[in-house]
């Protein structure tokens, strides 16, 4: 598609940087609309599991079984005055939630969801989502020290400790996927997988995964890390001067980048969109019976997409059941446990798939 | 064929700030504006505010900064040798044991001197 596009504007004499500016509209605007959509549909998600794991019944009231819910906060939340305490830095209040909430887009552009639907597709993809990622938390100090309150303040020097303390195992662990895959971008790395089941990288890099698992609860500030925002002692942490559509941005960039972390994870470990079998299901089940080949490439595509839908939702209902069992970590409980025993997995992690790369390769 | 990405990868950058500052102005035409002298207070439960918080904090995990700068660094440096791991083979392993080696042994060395302790 892009090809035609790209030529067409080569006929009328423009530059190929005209055309990729303009032909990145599409994409942007499928990815705005999956990510607000995505976001809305984990919020509900949350809460509806969090009630039933508790004996509650969560919302309920607007729409069939409360399924409006997270719709009707949006819009509130939309026509909420925008409160701005006198003592704020004005600037900084403003551009705060925005530095949080841009990169995560970014991401979102970045990940390989089915073979075709990428958006950026660069060699050094998996290197710039975790340099997008440790944004956001700029983004969150620079809200919790421009409030001007001592709780976000508080909460904003929480999250920078946080991020100092898994910010390293996190990229050690993923220097590991590199190791095995010989390449940084995202969808070398699925295809690096492909094979079933046993062709993961999850089964050389079981460590690693268990550490960038913990790793990626921590960078997006959950339970049992969610010291930024831990409600029972901040207040609100970082946000609690935040309300409107401020609010509703850190809010969205927090459970975005919490999908967009379990999509990447079973990208990283789990053979992001290929499935655990050999081969297709639908080249394996209808091969004999559907002999058009563009039928087939959609089932095929379908499929992919169902393949990392499942390995994420798999990954977002552990990290819901974890904020539903766990209670809350200390700061230093957490800078230590990153510290002493997170680092050192994830080096012994990152030394033993390399040997093990090596004698797969036979030298 | 890796060179498209990155024009893409300029206008998403663009795009998605833009996306951020127009729902900003898109709540701020349409949100009611009636700001009062109590409102506009900082939030301390109710209370009168008890000082400033522009004050100097103290950041106890300023070795932990310094960790992390040095490990940073690290993880910065070993992200080519990975991608280059399959050419280059045992060489280049024991060449990035003795590299690792050298930091996890300035680690357990902070680690000794309670430099990984909440002071």
């Amino acid at each position: 598609m892009y090809d035609l596009y790209a030529k067409i504007l080569n006929i009328l004499r423009l530059p190929e940087i005209i055309a990729q500016l303009t032909w990145a509209v599409i994409p942007f605007a499928c990815i705005a609309a999956l990510m607000v959509f995505v976001v809305i549909f984990l919020v509900l998600m949350e809460r509806k599991f969090l009630a039933w794991l508790t004996v509650r019944k969560g919302p309920n009231r607007v729409g069939p079984n409360g399924f409006l819910q997270t719709f009707a906060d949006a819009i509130k939340l939309l026509f909420k005055e925008d409160i701005m305490s006198e003592e704020t830095n004005k600037l900084l209040f403003t551009i705060a939630p925005v530095i949080a909430f841009a990169p995560v887009m970014i991401i979102y552009g970045l990940m390989p969801f089915t073979e075709h639907l990428i958006a950026i597709n660069i060699a050094v993809g998996l290197f710039l989502v975790f340099a997008l990622s440790s944004l956001t938390t700029v983004g969150i100090v620079l809200a919790g020290w421009s409030s001007n309150n001592k709780y976000s303040l508080l909460g904003g020097m929480r999250s920078a400790a946080q991020a100092i303390s898994y910010e390293i195992p996190l990229v050690i662990a993923v220097l590991s996927i590199a190791v095995l895959a010989g390449s940084l971008n995202l969808k070398e790395i699925v295809t690096a997988q492909s094979g079933g089941l046993f062709s993961w990288n999850i089964f050389p890099a079981f460590i690693g995964f268990i550490v960038l698992f913990i790793c990626s609860i921590a960078e997006v500030n959950r339970v049992p890390f969610d010291l930024p925002e831990a409600e029972s002692e901040l207040v609100s942490g970082y946000n609690t001067e935040y309300s409107g559509m401020k609010f509703a941005l850190f809010f969205l960039a927090e459970y975005a980048a919490l999908f967009i972390m379990s999509v990447l994870i079973s990208t990283l470990f789990l053979g992001g969109y290929l499935p655990p079998f050999n081969d297709y299901l639908s080249i394996i089940l209808l091969d004999n019976i559907i002999k058009n080949q563009a039928i087939m490439d959609i089932l095929i595509h379908l499929e992919q997409g169902f393949w990392l839908v499942a390995k994420t939702y798999t990954l977002l209902f552990l990290i819901i059941w974890i904020r539903g069992t766990l209670p809350r970590l200390r700061a230093d409980q957490l800078m230590g446990f990153s510290w002493k025993f997170l680092l050192p997995l994830a080096f012994i992690n990152l030394i033993l798939t390399s040997i093990i790369k090596l004698a797969i390769q036979g030298y | 064929m890796y060179i498209q990405g990155y024009g893409i990868l300029a206008a998403f950058i663009g795009f998605s700030v833009a996306f951020a500052f127009a729902a900003l102005i898109m709540s701020w035409l349409v949100q009611p504006k009636a700001p009062n002298k109590l409102k506009q207070k900082t939030y301390e439960c109710g209370m009168k505010l008890f000082g400033d918080s522009r004050i100097q904090y103290d950041a106890k995990y300023y070795l932990y900064a310094l960790l992390f700068l040095i490990f940073d660094i690290e993880a910065v440096f070993l992200f080519p040798w990975a991608v280059v791991y399959d050419k280059l083979g045992l060489f280049a392993l024991i060449e990035a044991l003795i590299f690792i080696a050298i930091l996890v042994i300035g680690l357990i060395y902070a680690w000794k001197k309670d430099a990984l302790k909440w002071q």
